[in-house]
């Protein structure tokens, strides 16, 4: 691996999708728990709880987005045609999640905010899954013509693999979701979201762990990325330590202890993916030697450049008042009349 | 099948964005107007404008998750429908939109947490500061997608690397790529017509509010505020336009001749100012003024005008509708002129709350802006046609190459409704949100907001 404008920018990229997921990933989970609960007053305090931050997090994805089109738009053309119909299921939910957010708590009615739960729910869930199963495509690999051009269908996305990632996804985003929401609540909702989380994690940790071997059984070119090199194994016992840590936190009552460890299980994860997916941004089947690597579809090296210029002014202010932002924010949740 | 997958994604295109575009103006708009009021809050410590502030944040709010909600499905579908153009434009115009996410989007949602949320938890400064941030990452948004568009009309700073479908265009020089040709010119427009979009929202609440008699001393400040920001803008938005408009006569010569419906190349060229183009037979019937059109594109009102015929006809744009978008803008935008300047010489003359046509013509102009954004840009991409990116790249060549029709109508159809759905959602809740007006509490800003020169006065009265 030598660190090359290509490979720098495969890193930021990864950061960027990785942020997302830090980030969204706890605003996805808290969606998917949300009707989880009955009470009117506790599902506004779910709402509120990601109530001032959803919106910049979301942000992630659109950065990563752009970020992608810009260092390696071959990738962002093959990737987003080939998944037509994915990605539009994808926006139609992510669309649902926002505006329910948006417009659940403007009206009283009974219908009304069911009508929204649902939406804000399903919205979460369906883009967790969806994401999960694009991830999983592209770890699986996907059929990519001698133009790079993707070559597979619809039906061909939703094979047992990648539904089996997305569903992982899911759980993982639910049990950061929980996390998240012991973290901004206390009393009675508190107990229970706490609950929630334990349940989470077993649901995950179960997802994961038929992941990780499907993956080493059926998918023989990480097979043999990490039979090669076997410290992998280190990255996934970090992995199953940082989740391991987050009962013990509880424990402690450190509940933002719990959630930092529940965010570096998601970078391992992700590191592991990139770690497994290098130098290869689509890896195609079944001829490896069509795939799209971070060589073969990148920018010139002169718009990298330029592009880390933007981002090494850019990234530090925003992670500034991003931190400034969630500082302001920090606390315990309380409905006011400014509240969603 | 070709032909309906470029009709159906240019279909879906137009709809998406022109959906989208009804939001992020208002937002750039409803910025400046939340800067300005709680900018004169601070200074005059009148309450009113506390609780100005307070009521267009709400509105606000909503204009911004709809335009977040919207712009997301914009960014993935250059990749999905677009493709081949996606791989032409990546240097190019994936640059300018990562630019954005990092220097917009990131400061404009960051802060708007702040400036929703946080009125009770952060000082006056801190939150005006905030306010501030919302509206310039608004205002940045705008400038890299304005380079990015920009870029297509008048590409700047590149080289094209490769043949056939694996060409495409790198960057040679980052700063011609950024302010390429036509750059300045149409920035300063679309702000324009974003700050008037802001405005006239404004404006037509206000004067709705004093018909109805309903929060009189709110919408009276209301209004002279909105009335001042309507008129500079509009007068600004003619401006801009007329230099936007000599940019084309320079840049794009066959497009302002479809704009025009002017067909012969033409000295002493005349300005159409209402008519419509008989295409089959080129020509263009209306009402002109002699001259005109020549002095306006340069200055002389002797120039020559370069007419369609000038341009082979697979490179002319359609010249019907370009005409009509171009000339209902124009239209448009002379008219919210008046308008503003009829408003704002009757509230100087203190007549304005007896004008009630004038007030009725008020609560309606809000439609004004609106409809001019959507047909200016119409225009500017319906002219920009046969080209994707100008004289590199055909539209139908950057279509996706693997998606068919039947993916596209299913996306379109899907889309199609929720957008509905979603405009329909958003007519009841602004509506909602007007009915319902100021709130009365806000004319005394409570948290850290009110430290300290309320709480001593309140102190005072209770002694």
């Amino acid at each position: 691996m030598t660190f090359d404008l290509n490979t720098i920018w495969f890193i930021l990229v990864g950061v960027l999708f990785t942020g997302y997921a830090m980030l969204d990933g706890f605003d996805l989970g808290i969606g998917a728990l949300h009707l989880f609960t009955k009470k009117d007053e506790e599902r506004r305090v779910l709402l509120n709880s990601i109530g001032p931050v959803w919106d910049g997090n979301e942000v992630w994805l659109v950065t990563a987005g752009g970020a992608l089109f810009a260092a390696f738009p071959n990738v962002y053309a093959t990737v987003f045609s080939g998944f037509y119909l994915a990605f539009y299921l994808l926006l139609a939910s992510l669309i649902f999640r926002a505006v329910a957010i948006e417009f659940r708590s403007k009206q009283p009615m009974f219908w009304w905010r069911q009508m929204w739960d649902i939406g804000f729910a399903g919205g979460s869930i369906l883009s967790s899954l969806l994401l999960g199963v694009a991830l999983g495509n592209i770890a699986q690999g996907v059929p990519v013509d001698e133009r790079g051009e993707f070559a597979g269908t619809f039906l061909g996305l939703l094979q047992p693999y990648p539904l089996l990632v997305g569903i992982t996804t899911v759980a993982l985003f639910m049990m950061h979701g929980a996390i998240y929401g012991v973290m901004k609540t206390e009393g009675e909702l508190h107990d229970k979201i706490r609950r929630w989380a334990m349940n989470a994690i077993i649901f995950f940790v179960i997802c994961a762990a038929t992941t990780t071997m499907a993956t080493l059984l059926y998918i023989p070119h990480i097979a043999a990325r990490v039979r090669d090199n076997p410290w992998l194994f280190s990255i996934v016992l970090a992995n199953m330590l940082a989740i391991a840590n987050i009962p013990r936190e509880f424990h402690r009552g450190k509940d933002w202890l719990a959630f930092l460890s529940s965010c570096a299980t998601i970078i391992t994860l992700m590191l592991l993916f990139g770690l497994n997916q290098y130098p290869y941004m689509v890896y195609s089947l079944p001829n490896p030697e069509n795939s799209l690597t971070i060589h073969n579809a990148a920018s010139s090296s002169r718009t990298l450049e330029t592009m880390l210029i933007i981002a090494g002014i850019g990234v530090p202010i925003v992670i500034a008042y991003t931190v400034c932002i969630y500082w302001i924010f920090r606390g315990k949740v309380k409905i006011d009349r400014m509240s969603y | 099948m070709a032909m309906d997958v470029l009709f159906l994604s240019r279909l879906q295109f137009g709809l998406t964005i022109g959906f989208h575009y009804i939001y992020p103006p208002l937002s750039i708009g409803l910025g400046l107007m939340l800067v300005l009021m709680e900018g004169a809050w601070l200074k005059t410590k009148n309450p009113v404008y506390h609780q100005m502030a307070r009521f267009w944040t709400k509105v606000f709010a909503l204009t911004f998750a709809l335009g977040v909600a919207t712009g997301i499905v914009m960014e993935f579908e250059f990749g999905t429908n677009w493709a081949t153009y996606s791989r032409f434009v990546g240097d190019v115009f994936g640059s300018a939109l990562a630019a954005e996410g990092i220097f917009a989007f990131f400061l404009e949602s960051g802060f708007l947490a702040v400036l929703l949320f946080g009125w009770d938890k952060v000082g006056r400064k801190t939150h005006f500061f905030a306010t501030c941030m919302v509206c310039l990452g608004a205002h940045f948004s705008a400038v890299w997608i304005v380079v990015a568009n920009s870029w297509m009309q008048t590409p700047a700073g590149y080289h094209i690397v490769g043949e056939g479908l694996h060409a495409r265009a790198e960057v040679t020089d980052f700063w011609a790529m950024v302010f390429n040709p036509s750059f300045t010119e149409r920035l300063f427009h679309t702000i324009c017509g974003a700050w008037s979009a802001g405005a006239f929202l404004v404006v037509s609440v206000s004067a709705w509010y004093l018909l109805k008699k309903k929060h009189v001393d709110f919408a009276r400040l209301s209004l002279k505020i909105s009335l001042v920001v309507a008129l500079i803008a509009s007068l600004l938005q003619g401006l801009s336009g007329h230099i936007s408009a000599q940019g084309v006569a320079k840049n794009q010569p066959v497009k302002l001749a479809a704009f025009e419906g002017l067909y012969e190349t033409t000295s002493n060229a005349p300005l159409m100012v209402i008519g419509w183009v008989d295409e089959k037979n080129s020509k263009t019937h209306g009402i002109e003024i002699p001259y005109l059109l020549s002095f306006l594109a340069d200055n002389n009102f002797h120039s020559t005008v370069a007419g369609l015929n000038q341009f082979p006809p697979q490179d002319r744009p359609p010249v019907a509708s370009s005409f009509f978008f171009f000339h209902g803008m124009v239209g448009i935008g002379c008219a919210l002129i008046g308008v503003s300047l009829l408003g704002c010489f009757y509230a100087w003359k203190k007549k304005l709350v007896e004008k009630r046509w004038l007030l009725w013509l008020l609560v309606f102009s809000v439609l004004g802006p609106e409809l001019a954004n959507q047909l200016g840009w119409f225009a500017a991409e319906v002219g920009r046609q046969p080209w994707i990116v100008w004289h590199e790249l055909r539209t139908p060549q950057g279509l996706s190459a693997v998606v068919k029709a039947n993916a596209v109508l299913a996306s379109l159809i899907l889309f199609t409704f929720i957008y509905f759905l979603l405009f329909a959602v958003f007519i009841y809740l602004l509506n909602d949100k007007i009915q319902h007006g100021p709130h009365e509490d806000d004319l005394i800003p409570s948290g850290k907001l009110a430290l300290p020169d309320e709480l001593t006065e309140h102190k005072n009265h209770d002694l």
